[in-house]
Formats: structure tokens, C-alpha cells, sequence
């Protein structure tokens, strides 16, 4: 049932690029009944699937003559980033019910690259997994390119970049793991249990974890992200945070460590204090949390804030990998889920309801506007929202983060003391966002003031306000009551660690 | 040899020049005093008529091929055959395609033209020896420089065809030069004969020369394929040709020679397939290790294919004119093709993978050219700034122009996507070593910065707004033709066994 969601929304993409012209109102509400038609399946599918272990869609012989298969198959983890493409999908297009130019072509695109996202969570073969992690690239590109805001031209040229040269390293990976197997076959399973030589496992670990970890914003690769987001229309980075960042995160876990789990073992020497794979990959979550958290900081445009804290959050998830024990490793997903959510629901805030009606993100021109009066729907919204990011408890980012720090003690304490940095810093800078855009206190100069009172910005519409809540009941339904996602998590991360890592 | 053998194997070819002929009187004579477009419609479709028959008379050859004395000339079945069927679907292509350009009014002798430097293709692509082999390329090169000066008003046209006839002349005087040596050496034309005595040969010291020809016969075949450092023609010719020429020259004349370029390596590598072997072990004790035609051929081909990897991937960032664009492109893909040349399997396996990519390669070309000459027509231009806006212009055209590009760039699920898979998994196939892994390395990441390039056309299409909106109208027959071609590109990236079925039945 499950596959649904992928033939659905590519189904909706080819329907959107058959409208005619200046239907703008019947290409969005297609496109929602598409995107809530492959929530409900994402829904239902998850419901379905509790207590089960991997169950199989689909499984097809593709190309025989070389055993590659078309397998669909979920776990506990992808029926989680399955529902949380789902909410991801209904709330960006909810946040882009103001798009005039272009809307078919748009919504084409958007569903394409829902689609591609769908395909790689659900995908248990590594071609497969491939070829939908590769249509979802050329659709970022147009999205940002065409829709987008500063320097979008720019930005989405470096994302394409970046994400094809990430997945030109995993296509090196696949060849050499496939050539070198022998089995003819490139299901995960086949390729996890081909027994390839550990010095083998050696390089390729790095060379496909790195190429997935490029679009899951590890630094020091992560610089296409913050100048991606920003270009990125509100719905695209709302995706590019919110799903497109934890398709590199799962590929990561579900082929370079399931794939390749000799990768991980120590090196037999140690060089700066660094004696495995695992060592360097967790050095630099740790760095990636931090860095990302003071640059943050620093930042004088509000979508750059959120774009780095994105980077700063996906370290979290990245760390959570690394520890290799079953607590860090649920953090990791649920971390995926939570920070997919509350991303989202940032982007949103800054990119829907507040650039779009007031034309700047510059905290220095938000800081005379006085957006808490005037937009106070925006400012508690952001509340809630900043409140999950710092992980504060009732939220989901609590749970995740907590469970990642918790596994990282077990395996280092030094990681859980560096990463408790970036959460003190990840407290200031979201406060300091607050703060700036829509708390100042600084008075307007008499030249700022408008004489004929403030214009009005618009009132919140109805499609906001169904985005903000979808998404902000999410993160904290969670947070409230984390098993809902973590019993699907646990037994699916049991199985990876029994059967792949370690 | 009888002559009943040598009309039945070279039926395909005598079927097209049999249509040529017909094309002509039929235009020149019947059809003198009728419409330009009526002319162009009937000599176009006879010359298809043509080649469906030549493709059905291919499969009549059997498998045996045409043997004089023992010695293998034309090879039937196998890759000949594959190629052959390419080379004249390919071709009706592209006759489709000069339906809706009007650039001459000779329209019957650029349609007999077409047909007989086809008729070279075919003869290429079967040809085990080497008379036979210089032969065909003279006669596909003899009508292709033709071809390019074809488009009588145009100066561009003309400088293209003369830098393509001094080019092609020097090369094929390299070409000759080489196979004289390969003569001297073995005393002998026929490939497998040649390959087997200057084995022997190199066994007792002849190395030296047959390096020396190996290298002409690189550069000779090299032009014909634009590898580097022999690809200097290309960028001018695509630019210069008419635009179903320039689509005939990327696409029929790639097929043939890479399939000649497959049989050269396939027989390399059989070199000992019927020989004696107790002769070699009994007359020179252990095998040396550089003796024959392996080590030096399959280096100059890595060297090649290395060399256009590089150049034609970087100088295509620089290019501004589409058609230079597709041209530095082709060589870039020259050389992955190469690469799969260079690590040839002892199965069918290579050969199988490098026709896949050849075909979809022209394919796909055949549809980008299409695609600039409906432009071109339409603002007088190849550049990429004709191309802006062209998804308000003509959204069909665009999207067509965004599967074929996206497919050139080698993204999934296209097909351009499963011929490099295909490939490079071939390559692997052969050697797990650490240079048959870096070279596929380097060829992925060249593709990487090929999406560049192809994303900048691609950017002008969807991206950038429209300096003009009045819309680009396609001769219907053009865009059937390009629908079909984006149709099957997709399609057979989406069902990739189709097309690899279909060439492994040859074998």
C-alpha cells in the first residue's frame, strides 16, 4: 500500500504539467489532495505496520540480466520518515498557496520531488534507492531556481552540484560494491551479506557515507545548505530541511553502515587521537553541531539563522549514528522526524508569514516593525516553534536530542560535552532570532514611522494556519508521547544493529 | 567465396544504394516540376522505405558472415548486426528530421547522400578486414564531408566541410600508413590474422612497430569517433553542418565506427581463438608479457579515452553556442565509451554495454540536434540565449529538450543514466583493480561536472524570463519525431532490459 504514496505523486506531477494554463486554483487544490492522499497511505501504512518488522511491497526482478530488483520493502524507520514526508508534503503546499507564477510547473515539480523522497525511504534495493535519490535532485534545482528568492540562481546551482557530485561518490560506491561482490544481485540485503573484504569496506564506508552526509549537511560540506535554503521558496526549503536533508541522513544509515558496517571497525592505530572511521565521522557531527550553532548566531539575515541551525540539528543526527548503540541510534531517527517537523514549521514562519508579507529578513529592518503586534499569530507561533528547536521538554527535539546525547556519553563522553555546547548555543541564537524579529524593543526614528499608521500586512489565511498547526501538533504529540514513533524505531534499529552494524 | 553469399551478406547495403538511386531518378526525374515540399516528403520517405527494408534484409545475413579463403571479411550477426539495425533506424531518424528544414533545394541528392555513406556505415560495422574497413570509412567520410557543405548559403557550412575534409584526409593518410605496417608485420588483411601474427611477430622482436602502427591506427580511427587529441574538427562541424547532418555525423558515424572500434578489440582480445597454441609455447618457451597487440591497443585506447574525458567535459563548461556545446559533450562521451573499449571483456559483456550506450547515445543526440534546429529556424541562432524561455514559447519543446539533456547528463531514470551504469559496470566487470576503479571514478566524476553544462541550457529553457514570447512553431513532423525519441528515452529508462534484450539476441 505504501508504494502508493510514490506512483501517486508522480501520477500527480505528469497531471500538474497537463493543466492548462491559469488554472492556479485547481493545480494547488490537486496538488493538496495529492499530497493529503500520500499522508492518509503514510498514515495508514504506518498504523499497519506496527509491531511488524520489514515487511515487503513490492519485489520485482528490474533488470534481470544484471539482478537488479525493483524492491519495496518498509521498516520501522522508513514508515516514520514515510509519515514524515507525508506531513512535510501537506504543510509546504499549504505554505505555498500564494504561489502565482508558474503555479502548475511548480506544483509539477514539487510532487516530483515528493515522489523521489518517497522512493528512496521505501526503496530496499541500493540501485533503486539510487535512481530515486537522483530524481529528487532536478527538481530542487527548478524549484529554487525558478521560485526562489536571494541569489537563487546561485543557490541552486550549488545545491545540484553538491548533491550530484554526493551522489556520483555513492554511484563509485555501488559499482565497486557490486563489482566486488560478485552475487549479481544489488538488494541491500545481498550486498550487506556478500562478505566484501574488509579493507574494501574500509574506503567505501567513507566514500558513500560522505556522499550521502553531503546532503545531510555535514561539515564541512554543508555550505550548499544555508545559501539553499535561503534562495529556496518557502516550500522547497521547508523539504530541503524538512525531507531532502534526511535522505542523505538515512542513506548514511541504511546503506554505508548497513552496507558497509566493517567500515566502522578501529583502524588498528590511532592518528590525533582518532582511531576508526566512526571517531572522525562523530568529530565532525560534533564540529558540525557546534560550528553550526555560533555561526548561527552571528547571522543578520532570519533565514540563515534557520539554515544554520539546520546544520547545527542535523549534527545531532549524524552523532546519533555514530554512537552505535541502540538509545543513539533511535535518537537519530526520531531526531530525523523531529527536526524534519520543526524545520518545516520555521521555514515556514520566516519564508510564508513573515518575507512575504513584510520583504526582508534583515533583523535590522524586522527590529523597527514591531511584527509582535502586528503579526501575533506569526511571533506565538514562533515561540512554540523556537521553543521545540532549542529541545525543550514537551517537544520532540527534547526526546531525540536527549536520546542522541545519552548514546554519545555511552560511547564518548567528550561528544555529549562538546554537543552540550552547541545546545547552549543553540538556546541563544534562537532567542536572539525571537528577540530581533519580532520582540525588539527599539522605537522606531521618527523617519521610519509611517504617517498614516503601519500598513496592514494581510491577514493569516486559512492554508497558514492549517501548516502551522499540522505541523505544530506534530512536534509536540511526540514530544508528549515519544513511543508512538520509538516503537516503530526500536525493533527496526535492533535489526540494523544485529544484522548490519557492528 | 561465391557471389550468392556476398549479395545475400551485403544485402543491406545494396538495398540502400538501390534506394539512393531510386530517390534520385524519383526526384530529379518524376517529381522535377512539383512543390519543394512535396519533393522533400517523397524523397525522405523512400529513403525510410529503404532503410526498413535494409533493417529486415539484416537479419536474412545469417550468422556466418562472408569468409574469402578461410579469412573472415564481413561478420554477420553479433555486433554487426545489432550496429547494422542501429545505424539504419538512426538514419531514418534523422531523414525524418530534414523533412521540416528546407535548408536546400537538393533535396534528393542530400537524401542519396544520406543513404550511401550509410551504406559505408554498415559496411563498417561488419567489416573483419582491413581493405574492407578502409574502404567503408572512405565511404562514409566521402559522404559526410559532402553532407556538411550542404547548406549552400551558408559560409559557416562550407568552412565546416573543408576543415572536415583536411582533417579527415590527414587521418585517413595516418589510417593507411598504420594498416600498411599491420600488413608488413603480418603479411596478411584480415583482422583476426593480423592480430595473431603480430603476436608472433612482437614474440621476436617486432614490438616497436606495431606500436607505431597501432598508434596511426588510433589516430586514424580516433578522428572518426572525436577522441582527443584527434577531435579538433567536431566543434566546428556541428557548428557549420546543417542540422540533420550534424545529427547524422554525432549519431550513424559514431555507431559504425565504435562498432569497428568493438570488433578491433574483440579480436585483440581472441587473439588465439583457432591457433596453434603448442606453436607459441613450443617455438619461444614462457609467454612474454608484452608480446602482441593487447598491452599497446588497450593503452592507447585508456589514453584516449582519459585525455577526451577531460577536454571534452572541461572545454564544454566554456562553450556558448549549443551546438559546440553538444559537439565538446560528444567527446566527453567519446571517452566513457573508450573506457569500456579499453577494459573489454572476453564475453559479450563489453561489447553488449558499449553498443547500449552508443545507440542511446545517438539516440538521444539525434533528438538534442532536432531540438536546435527547430530553434534555430525559428531565431537564427544556436546560442544559448536562443533558447531562453522556450517553455513559454513552446512548452512541448522544452520538455523534450529537458529529458534529452537531463538523459545526456546521465540521470536516472533515463537512459542515459542505465548505458553509463551498464558500462562502467562492464568496465568493473573486467578488473576489480585499483585503476580500473579510479578511471571509472574520474569518468563519474566528470559526469558530475557535465550536469553543469547541460543544466546551463536547461536553465535558459525553464529558468531565465523570455527576452521574446512569440511562440516557436515545430514542423509537426519534427516534433512526432522528437515526442518519440523523448518517449523512448524515458521508456527505456524505465525498462532498461528491453533494449539489452534486444541487442543480446544478435549474439
Amino acid at each position: 500500500m505504501l508504494a502508493w504514496t510514490i506512483y501517486l505523486s508522480f501520477a500527480g506531477a505528469l497531471l500538474e504539467t497537463l493543466l492548462p494554463k491559469g488554472r492556479n486554483s485547481a493545480a494547488r487544490w490537486l496538488a493538496l489532495a495529492i499530497a493529503v492522499a500520500g499522508l492518509a497511505i503514510a498514515i495508514m501504512g504506518f498504523a499497519a505496520g506496527m509491531g511488524q518488522g520489514t515487511t515487503v511491497i513490492t519485489d520485482a526482478a528490474w533488470v534481470p540480466s544484471m539482478g537488479i530488483h525493483y524492491r519495496l520493502a518498509a521498516d520501522g524507520i522508513s514508515r516514520v520518515l514515510v509519515l514524515l514526508t507525508g506531513l512535510a508534503s501537506v504543510a509546504g503546499i499549504l505554505f505555498s498557496w500564494n504561489v502565482e507564477l508558474r503555479t502548475n510547473q511548480f506544483f509539477a515539480f514539487y510532487l516530483a520531488l515528493i515522489g523521489g523522497v518517497y522512493g528512496v525511504f521505501l526503496s530496499f534495493d541500493l540501485f533503486l534507492l539510487f535512481v530515486f535519490y537522483e530524481i529528487a535532485i532536478v527538481p530542487k534545482y527548478f524549484l529554487i531556481a525558478i521560485w526562489g528568492s536571494t541569489r537563487r540562481e546561485y543557490g541552486a546551482m550549488k545545491l545540484a552540484l553538491y548533491s550530484f557530485v554526493g551522489s556520483a561518490m555513492v554511484l563509485i560506491g555501488l559499482l565497486a560494491a557490486y563489482a566486488a561482490s560478485g552475487s549479481h544481485s544489488t538488494t541491500l540485503a545481498d550486498l550487506g551479506h556478500a562478505g566484501l573484504p574488509v579493507h574494501m569496506q574500509m574506503w567505501l564506508f567513507p566514500l558513500v557515507f560522505i556522499g550521502f552526509g553531503i546532503l545531510a549537511g555535514m561539515w564541512p560540506f554543508h555550505t550548499w545548505a544555508p545559501t539553499g535554503h535561503v534562495a529556496a521558496p518557502t516550500a522547497a526549503s521547508m523539504l530541503l530541511a524538512g525531507v531532502v536533508m534526511k535522505l542523505g541522513a538515512y542513506g548514511c544509515l541504511r546503506v554505508a553502515m548497513g552496507v558497509f558496517p566493517h567500515g566502522l571497525d578501529p583502524w588498528g592505530f590511532s592518528f590525533l587521537g582518532l582511531g576508526s572511521w566512526r571517531d572522525v565521522f562523530a568529530v565532525l557531527a560534533v564540529i558540525g553541531i557546534v560550528y553550526g550553532a555560533l555561526v548561527a548566531l552571528a547571522q543578520s539575515d532570519f533565514k540563515f539563522v534557520i539554515g544554520y541551525s539546520s546544520v547545527s540539528h542535523m549534527g545531532f543526527v549524524l552523532l546519533g549514528l555514530m554512537t552505535l548503540n541502540q538509545i543513539g541510534l533511535d535518537g537519530a531517527v526520531l531526531q530525523m522526524f523531529s527536526h524534519g517537523v520543526i524545520a518545516g514549521l520555521l521555514f515556514a514562519i520566516v519564508g510564508r508569514l513573515v518575507y512575504d508579507r513584510t520583504h526582508t529578513r534583515q533583523f535590522a529592518e524586522l527590529e523597527t516593525m514591531h511584527l509582535a503586534r502586528r503579526l501575533p499569530f506569526a511571533a506565538w507561533a514562533f515561540v512554540v516553534a523556537g521553543i521545540a528547536s532549542m529541545g525543550l521538554p514537551g517537544f520532540s527535539g527534547f526526546v531525540a536530542e536527549l536520546q542522541v546525547l545519552v548514546g554519545s556519553w555511552r560511547a564518548n563522553p567528550w561528544w555529549t560535552a562538546a554537543a552540550g555546547i552547541g545546545i547552549i548555543v543553540g538556546v541563544a541564537y534562537t532567542w536572539r532570532a525571537l528577540q530581533k524579529a519580532f520582540f525588539s524593543d527599539r522605537l522606531p526614528t521618527p523617519d521610519e514611522h509611517p504617517k498614516t499608521g503601519w500598513p496592514d500586512l494581510g491577514a493569516i489565511t486559512w492554508p497558514e494556519l492549517a501548516g502551522v498547526a499540522l505541523l505544530g501538533i506534530s512536534t509536540i504529540v511526540v514530544g508528549l508521547y515519544p513511543r508512538i514513533l520509538l516503537d516503530s524505531i526500536e525493533p527496526a534499529v535492533k535489526a540494523l544493529l544485529a544484522g548490519g552494524v557492528q | 567465396m561465391n557471389y550468392a553469399e556476398l549479395f545475400r551478406v551485403t544485402l543491406p547495403e545494396t538495398v540502400l544504394e538501390v534506394a539512393a538511386l531510386l530517390v534520385l531518378v524519383v526526384d530529379l526525374g518524376a517529381l522535377r516540376k512539383a512543390a519543394l515540399s512535396t519533393r522533400t516528403a517523397a524523397a525522405a520517405w523512400l529513403g525510410i522505405l529503404g532503410c526498413a527494408v535494409g533493417a529486415w534484409t539484416v537479419s536474412l545475413a545469417g550468422a556466418n558472415g562472408l569468409r574469402m579463403g578461410g579469412d573472415l571479411l564481413l561478420a554477420t550477426g553479433g555486433t554487426a548486426g545489432a550496429a547494422q539495425v542501429g545505424i539504419l533506424v538512426l538514419t531514418a531518424l534523422t531523414l525524418l528530421l530534414f523533412v521540416g528544414t528546407g535548408f536546400t533545394r537538393n533535396v534528393g541528392e542530400y537524401v542519396a547522400v544520406v543513404l550511401m555513406a550509410a551504406a559505408g556505415g554498415l559496411i563498417i560495422a561488419a567489416a573483419q578486414d582491413l581493405l574492407v574497413i578502409f574502404i567503408g570509412l572512405e565511404l562514409l567520410s566521402l559522404g559526410l564531408y559532402v553532407l556538411t557543405a550542404f547548406a549552400k548559403k551558408s559560409g559557416k557550412s562550407a568552412e565546416a566541410s573543408m576543415k572536415y575534409y583536411l582533417f579527415g584526409g590527414m587521418s585517413a593518410a595516418f589510417l593507411l600508413f598504420g594498416f600498411s605496417y599491420l600488413y608488413g608485420i603480418s603479411g596478411s588483411t584480415s583482422l583476426h590474422t593480423v592480430v595473431q601474427e603480430s603476436f608472433f611477430l612482437s614474440v621476436s622482436g617486432a614490438a616497436p612497430l606495431l606500436w607505431i602502427a597501432l598508434v596511426m591506427v588510433a589516430a586514424g580511427l580516433g578522428f572518426k569517433i572525436a577522441a582527443v587529441p584527434f577531435h579538433l574538427w567536431a566543434p566546428d562541424t556541428y557548428e557549420g553542418a546543417p542540422a540533420p547532418a550534424a545529427a547524422f555525423i554525432a549519431s550513424v558515424s559514431k555507431v559504425a565506427s565504435f562498432a569497428l572500434l568493438i570488433s578491433i578489440s574483440a579480436a585483440v582480445l581472441h587473439v588465439f581463438d583457432g591457433a596453434h597454441i603448442v606453436r607459441v609455447i613450443g617455438s619461444t618457451g614462457p609467454l612474454p608479457r608484452y608480446a602482441g597487440m593487447q598491452v599497446p591497443w588497450l593503452l592507447t585506447l585508456t589514453v584516449l579515452s582519459v585525455a577526451s574525458m577531460l577536454l571534452g567535459n572541461l572545454a564544454a563548461l566554456a562553450q556558448s553556442s549549443v551546438r559546440r556545446l553538444l559537439a565538446y559533450s560528444a567527446v566527453a562521451h567519446a571517452g566513457y565509451i573508450l573506457l569500456g573499449l579499453a577494459f573489454f571483456s572476453s564475453t559479450n559483456a563489453s561489447a553488449q554495454a558499449v553498443l547500449y550506450y552508443i545507440l542511446t547515445y545517438g539516440l538521444t543526440t539525434i533528438g538534442a540536434f532536432g531540438v536546435v534546429s527547430v530553434v534555430e529556424r525559428a531565431t537564427g541562432s544556436d546560442r544559448m540565449e536562443a533558447f531562453l524561455g522556450l517553455q513559454k514559447r513552446n512548452p512541448l519543446l522544452a520538455a523534450v529538450t529537458l529529458f534529452l539533456f537531463l538523459s545526456l547528463a546521465g540521470i536516472p531514470p533515463l537512459v542515459g543514466f542505465w548505458a553509463k551504469f551498464n558500462l562502467f559496470a562492464a568496465v568493473l566487470g573486467v578488473s576489480h583493480s585499483g585503476v580500473a576503479l579510479g578511471l571509472v571514478a574520474l569518468a563519474i566524476a566528470m559526469s558530475a561536472v557535465s550536469l553543469y553544462y547541460y543544466l546551463q541550457v536547461l536553465k535558459r529553457v525553464y529558468v531565465m524570463p523570455a527576452a521574446e514570447e512569440t511562440p516557436i512553431a515545430a514542423h509537426p513532423v519534427t516534433m512526432t519525431v522528437l515526442l518519440l525519441i523523448a518517449a523512448a528515452v524515458i521508456a527505456l529508462g524505465c525498462f532498461p532490459s528491453l533494449l539489452q534484450n534486444w541487442i543480446a539476441s544478435f549474439y
